[in-house]
């Protein structure tokens, strides 16, 4: 009974921590913008797709990792840069129109260089799934997790202790205000698109073992990272950990104790209760538009 | 009298002489095959093989001189897998590219949504799909050349019972593929005496079947586990199975027989039992096997041509494009109603899939037995029966 209920638990956690994994990158750009990113999972699939291809050439791990977190670095920095920026006074709705076309377009060159097989990579450390108490945990899931934490806190350090962070939330509250301070909004951006694609491919890269990886897994991950980062309340980094590990256990234990075929009708209905009562989800700010 | 029957030589030789001008203008005019396919998308693994094989076989086909002395012109569009672009595209085929038939449908939802379209505009159509419904009712019109999903959950109960085994966790995709799967399992089942304790599903796009795999493990009295599904998300349910150490004799179904499984599956596949095309074990099977010498053929030919590994998939593409030929040869002529009789009536035709045998009652021609039964050992697949 017990052993049951913490085998869910565990495929909870571990699908939760890679839906936070993507909130987060929401997060991150809309606090800068305002942009919800829809090419958020294209960074998560090109960190996947890149690392296995560069591995399977023959490059050791470790550097595959990080080549594939530049190429996807350098893509947040180019989508900012050559689709975003040209934008200039648009409205945040054309702005998320662009995203959307540009993760399509992403897809599509993905596609051609990768072709449409899905591949596999090996996980991290050992294959051998970990025994606690009768249930087990696939120990490529302790990876997620782990990483997910260090992302975390360093994503919080990384706002509230450096200029460049603080500079982001400035940018966000008021770009007008923030360009009068000095600060260079068009800059900001730049590297907020960097960071969150940075984020998203370190999430690709960790949980590709688990999920497999191939060009079009972004569509279904970003979708459920963007429904995590709306329940924790779109722009609160607590928000979108807590939304994406609550989607992923919700969703664990409606298919282990409810039933598989309502799964999904679960997790949905969960956002709609939370975002009926709680418009600006669980941890959303409270904002008073002054006229 | 001598100048009137002059006359009406004449006539007859202008009369003569028209026809067969007419019939070099209709050879110089190729026979246009029209096929949608989910070359892109989550089905891609089953449409990409397809066109490919249709390309090759249709450039082949052209060299030696095409068919009744015409060439074949192949008209294709990706339906990326989605059902309602599917329809559109069999539309566009039908009314303005004016195909003389139709070989395509990789998925059950795509061949569905074409098959009221076809039936209206009387094009024969031969669907690549694997559902029971798209030859059961029979439909005038619509044919089909992959094992029916039926056939595949005969194959594998009638399996477990000769090992023993009668008591059967289920688990399945809720696409269209999984779904239909299920239902034929179920009824299979309790013809065959088999009981399926434990029954569960999961989406297409999950990452993980950990919750579905716990429950079945923990249903009394299960002595054997069936999936049915195809995509990436068998092989993780492959991988849950085995991370779960459930130690119970475990059933893939004909959705996931192609090399790509196993590289995805890796270890985990270890021992697994499925039912597929002798495409997998072309070098295992028997001399005596009329199928033989087809299925090596055509996994040369298309392993020289792509430089990839062939699939059960594109065989079906295969079949389909070879019984077209057949049954315009047959008919003579490209006139639908004719073509439609050929194919009905074809016998005998042994494709890479099966031996096909059509009849006004059965527009798919297979019987259960075209399956083999195969296992996974050391990576590799076994041929067991």
């Amino acid at each position: 009974m017990f052993s049951e209920f913490l085998q869910y638990l565990f495929t909870g956690i571990t699908i939760g921590a890679t839906y936070a994994l993507i909130a987060l990158g929401f997060t991150l750009i809309y606090n800068a913008s305002h942009v919800i990113n829809f090419a958020q999972g294209e960074f998560l699939m090109i960190g996947g797709m890149a690392t296995v291809s560069l591995t399977s050439m023959g490059v050791p791990m470790i550097l595959a990792v990080v080549l594939a977190v530049l190429l996807a670095g350098i893509l947040g920095i180019a989508l900012q840069r050559f689709a975003i920026a040209p934008a200039k006074q648009a409205d945040v709705v054309t702005l998320i129109i662009i995203t959307i076309g540009a993760s399509i377009f992403i897809r599509g060159l993905a596609q051609l260089i990768w072709g449409k097989e899905y591949h596999v990579m090996a996980n991290f450390s050992s294959d051998e799934p970990i025994q606690v108490f009768g249930a087990v945990l696939n120990s490529q899931s302790l990876w997620v997790l782990g990483i997910g934490a260090v992302l975390v806190v360093g994503l919080v350090l990384f706002f509230t202790r450096t200029l460049i962070g603080k500079a982001i939330l400035a940018t966000s509250m008021n770009k007008e205000a923030a360009r009068l301070v000095g600060i260079r909004t068009q800059m900001v951006l730049m590297l907020a698109f960097m960071v969150s694609a940075l984020l998203g491919s370190v999430a690709g890269i960790v949980v590709a073992p688990i999920t497999f990886t191939s060009y079009d897994i972004g569509i279904i991950l970003g979708l459920k990272g963007f429904v995590a980062a709306a329940i924790g309340g779109l722009g609160s980094g607590v928000g979108a950990v807590v939304g994406g590990l609550a989607l992923g256990v919700v969703e664990a234990m409606a298919a282990g104790y409810l039933s598989s075929d309502y799964k999904d009708a679960v997790a949905f209905s969960m956002i709609l209760l939370v975002l009926f009562f709680l418009p600006r989800g669980l941890f959303g700010a409270k904002v008073v538009e002054r006229v | 009298m001598l100048s009137k029957m002059m006359r009406r030589a004449g006539k007859c030789a202008a009369v003569a002489a028209a026809g067969l001008m007419m019939m070099s203008a209709q050879a110089a005019e190729p026979i246009k095959i029209g096929s949608f396919l989910s070359v892109t998308g989550p089905a891609s693994f089953l449409g990409d093989p397809e066109l490919k094989t249709l390309q090759m076989y249709v450039e082949k086909i052209n060299e030696e001189g095409g068919v009744l002395g015409r060439q074949l012109e192949l008209i294709h569009y990706d339906d990326v897998g989605n059902a309602s672009s599917a329809r559109n595209f069999a539309s566009r085929l039908l009314r303005s590219d004016q195909v003389d038939i139709i070989v395509g449908g990789s998925t059950t939802g795509a061949t569905m949504a074409a098959v009221p379209l076809v039936e209206q505009a009387g094009v024969p159509f031969i669907s690549l799909a694997g559902a029971v419904v798209i030859t059961t009712p029979v439909k005038k019109w619509v044919f089909k050349t992959p094992q029916t999903d039926r056939m595949a959950a005969e194959r594998v109960l009638g399996d477990m019972k000769a090992r023993g085994l009668t008591k059967v966790g289920l688990i399945s995709g809720t696409g269209g593929f999984g779904s239909s799967g299920r239902a034929q399992t179920l009824e299979v089942a309790e013809m065959m005496g088999v009981e399926i304790v434990a029954d569960e599903t999961y989406s297409g796009s999950d990452t993980d079947m950990t919750a579905q795999l716990t429950n079945i493990r923990n249903t009394d009295g299960v002595q054997a586990v069936l999936n049915f599904g195809f995509g990436q998300g068998p092989a993780i349910v492959t991988r849950n199975y085995n991370q779960l150490g459930i130690d119970l004799p475990f059933y893939q179904s004909h959705g996931v027989a192609s090399d790509s499984f196993l590289e995805l599956a890796g270890d985990s596949a270890e021992g697994l039992r499925l039912p597929a095309s002798p495409l997998l074990v072309p070098d295992s099977l028997p001399e005596s096997d009329p199928q033989k010498e087809v299925v090596q053929n055509y996994k040369a030919e298309y392993e020289a041509r792509w430089d990839s590994k062939v699939s059960t998939f594109g065989a079906y593409a295969y079949d389909g494009l070879m019984l077209a030929v057949r049954a315009i040869e047959a008919a003579g002529s490209t006139d639908p109603e004719a073509v439609r009789n050929a194919l009905e009536s074809i016998s005998g035709y042994v494709g890479v899939t099966g031996e096909f045998n059509m009849s006004p009652e059965d527009h798919n021609g297979l019987d259960a037995d075209s399956f083999r039964i195969l296992e996974v050992q050391n990576g590799e697949w076994k041929l067991i029966d």
